[in-house]
């Protein structure tokens, strides 16, 4: 599945083979690495992923752009907003 | 809104339980959560300086499965709860205590204990901060 037209990732962090809660921790330090504004995306093979990053994203407050799925993991984005 | 706590007894030694316990805390802080764990028996000696990166027991009834549980946490990369924990702190508001009976039953100090700890409580202070979280466990 694609990513939506006019969106660029800035940082995309690799979690896959990482076990609950490792991709959603790697996010949030992703998250905080980089500025208001940037597009963050992590690929996660851990089947709780699924449930836990969508409601990190909204708990956060940023902008959940979707989940996008790959051969074997799901890649998910968010944009930064504060 | 007044941050929401959780608030666990660590009471087994077991590298399972303490693996749900690290799992838990991290859980709870990314979700913004504030985290407490109060440390006894065997939960506390788990964190006496050296202990958690022997070869952990594992739940007496699972013991069987002691040396394929390790492998398979080996060969996955599954961290040790130890550094989940620390990067539990490095991530939001996570306390831990150490039960001050133990402490005195088994003649510890703060010092000997994991440098994640943070100070001795008695269980007075454990109750009176357990009575207003929102999720308290025993593990």
């Amino acid at each position: 599945m694609n990513l939506p037209s006019g969106i660029t990732i800035d940082k995309e962090i690799d979690a896959r083979g990482s076990f609950c809660p490792g991709p959603l921790l790697e996010l949030i330090r992703g998250v905080k690495s980089v500025p208001v504004g940037s597009v963050v995306a992590v690929l996660s093979s851990d089947p709780g992923s699924g449930k836990d990053i969508p409601l990190w994203i909204e708990k956060a407050k940023h902008e959940y752009l979707g989940a996008f799925a790959e051969d074997g993991y799901t890649r998910f984005v968010l944009r930064k907003v504060h | 809104m007044a941050t929401e706590r959780m608030s666990l007894v660590v009471f087994s030694g077991a590298a399972d339980k303490l693996m749900a316990v690290a799992t838990l805390a991290t859980g709870a802080v990314a979700m913004g959560m504030e985290v407490e764990l109060f440390l006894t028996f065997w939960g506390l000696e788990a964190f006496r300086k050296g202990t958690a990166k022997e070869q952990p027991p594992i739940s007496a009834e699972f013991a069987s499965y002691g040396p394929l549980m390790a492998e398979l946490m080996q060969k996955k990369g599954v961290p040790h709860w130890l550094d989940t924990l620390r990067a539990a702190r490095e991530l939001g508001d996570l306390k831990i205590f150490a039960c001050s009976a133990t402490m005195e039953l088994f003649e510890h100090t703060l010092d000997e204990l994991e440098d994640v700890v943070d100070e001795v409580t008695g269980v007075a202070t454990f109750v009176e901060r357990a009575k207003e979280a929102k999720i308290t466990l025993f593990i």
